[in-house]
């Protein structure tokens, strides 16, 4: 199975937030999509998922689904997006209660994904009495109970403090290490998309064109940062560049 | 120049505290104490003869007038002929506010329409129109619930479209990305997001039916507060009439209490 973004573009009235983007997303693979601030990236996974729909080009999904698979593209949101109001068992719930499935079979699933990210003494909890990052592991938990094709990250960890952000990616890696899952994983942060990533998107500044797709060919398990240093330091230079060409961009504009 | 560790601390001023205050917090048992001082001072002043019982009667005389009331089972008479009418006109008004109040908040063709419709009519006073419900529905009880109805009405819709409005578009895009469909949207998501300004809608359009019961029950009703104040006051037992304010106090307070135990049981995720 693959994802293929064919030729696609997306603006909002005026403001042309991404053009051309021809990619693909390989089965298994974890692509990261980093770039400056509102270059796109968002509006790309918005995109991938069909909650936007592009202004030009296309997204189309080669091959047939994996087996079981509830709901093909299931996104991981930035803020969470849990329900306050209900516990973390009716959160991970949500993503079922539509689908033909037995209570038995339902129960199961939840079991299986709370156990997988930690929250098994968590499940009467509500948003509310968790921290960040066990509030963000609920967000995991649910997007995994809905068996995704293609999970879709959108800067999952930004919201969440240095130490909190180093275990969840300790987490990921050890979810991917267990489960194959195509995952697109936005993020502005150049570590995290080294650590995590097999390929990784570089989009310029508005419009967000591919700048330069790289394949991060360092095991994951040896991606020491001496190990990636070279490459982050290349990336980083291009990321800076186009940053630092966006805010002279939009101080000329206000001038 | 380095500092130097061995040497004693300086003497200087402690730094002043400037954060207090803007933090007001519930004092147990003054509300209580207030009212029952001010009531204290009233009886006081009646007992005095400092006020005419005619123009103001003690407490004392209120609440002899109270129990006469309640031991002849007038009292309860009145009371369950306003709260039929409350109940019933808050019942359709609510109703009727949710459902166009959501509607409103849900579709941009009925926004557009309705959104200028209900800010037009909302200030209209409705016991104005209580004329025109008495020759649309009679002089009897369904004009006085449709006064209730439509002043329940308007407040309800303006708080459910505003409640829905308000409940994060990042969960219905949550939602939408899990495939729930769009009533399921609706059912999970939108209606318990738009549950607390709902509840505070509540509190408004109860008080609103509590004010437009008893302006209605004024024009030709033989039960009720409204009727028995309004009798009262012509006969100048100014004890009675205050025995029905008391009454409204009372029913005011039940339900804002009513409406507090709701919102504990209904919002305890906040």
């Amino acid at each position: 199975m693959e994802l293929v973004v064919d030729g696609v573009g997306h603006a909002y009235d005026d403001l042309v937030a991404l053009d051309g983007i021809d990619l693909e997303v390989r089965d298994g693979e974890i692509l990261a999509l980093i770039g400056p601030s509102g270059c796109g990236k968002s509006t790309l996974l918005g995109i991938l998922g069909g909650l936007l729909r592009p202004t030009r080009g296309e997204v189309r999904l080669v091959g047939a689904l994996p087996p079981g698979t509830l709901n093909p593209f299931t996104y991981v949101f930035q803020d969470f997006a849990l329900l306050p109001w209900r516990t973390v068992e009716a959160n991970i719930a949500l993503a079922l209660e539509h689908h033909s499935l037995g209570a038995a079979e339902r129960r199961a699933a939840i079991d299986e994904v709370l156990a997988l990210t930690g929250l098994a003494d968590f499940r009467a909890a509500l948003p509310k009495q968790l921290s960040g990052g066990m509030r963000q592991r609920v967000g995991v938990a649910r997007a995994l109970a809905a068996r995704p094709a293609v999970l879709l990250l959108d800067e999952p960890l930004s919201a969440l403090d240095a130490q909190t952000r180093d275990l969840l990616m300790e987490d990921f890696e050890r979810l991917w290490a267990q489960r194959r899952i195509t995952a697109v994983y936005v993020t502005h942060n150049l570590d995290e998309a080294l650590r995590l990533a097999d390929r990784v998107v570089v989009l310029s500044r508005r419009p967000g064109r591919i700048r330069e797709i790289v394949t991060v060919d360092v095991p994951r398990g040896a991606r020491s940062m001496a190990a990636l240093a070279g490459l982050h330091e290349r990336l980083w230079r291009t990321i800076r560049d186009e940053a630092a060409s966006a805010d002279r961009e939009i101080a000329a504009d206000a001038a | 120049m380095p500092p130097d560790a061995t040497a004693a601390p300086a003497a200087g001023r402690t730094v002043p505290f400037r954060g207090g205050g803007f933090a007001p917090r519930l004092h147990r048992g003054a509300a209580l104490v207030a009212f029952a001082a001010l009531i204290a001072a009233w009886q006081a002043a009646a007992s005095l003869k400092l006020v005419n019982a005619l123009f103001l009667p003690s407490p004392l005389q209120i609440a002899a007038s109270l129990y006469a009331m309640a031991a002849t089972g007038e009292l309860f008479l009145h009371v369950a002929a306003s709260l039929r009418r409350i109940l019933l006109g808050w019942a359709f008004g609510t109703a009727a506010g949710l459902g166009v109040g959501f509607a409103i908040g849900l579709f941009g063709l009925v926004r557009s329409i309705g959104l200028p419709l209900v800010s037009a009519l909302f200030p209209i006073p409705k016991i104005a129109l209580l004329p025109l419900f008495i020759l649309w529905f009679g002089i009897g009880e369904p004009s006085k619930v449709a006064t209730i109805a439509l002043g329940v009405f308007f407040p309800t819709a303006i708080a459910a479209f505003g409640a829905v409005d308000n409940v994060p578009k990042s969960l219905i895009r949550m939602a939408q990305s899990f495939g729930l469909p769009p009533f399921d949207i609706v059912r999970k998501v939108v209606l318990p997001g738009a549950l607390p300004g709902i509840l505070s809608g509540f509190r408004i359009s109860a008080s609103i039916a509590l004010i437009l019961v008893v302006a209605a029950e004024m024009i030709n009703a033989q039960t009720g507060i409204g009727a028995l104040v309004l009798l009262a006051g012509s006969l100048m037992q100014t004890d009675q009439l205050l025995a029905g304010v008391v009454v409204l106090s009372v029913l005011g307070l039940v339900i804002s209490f009513v409406l507090g135990r709701l919102e504990r049981r209904l919002l305890r995720w906040r």
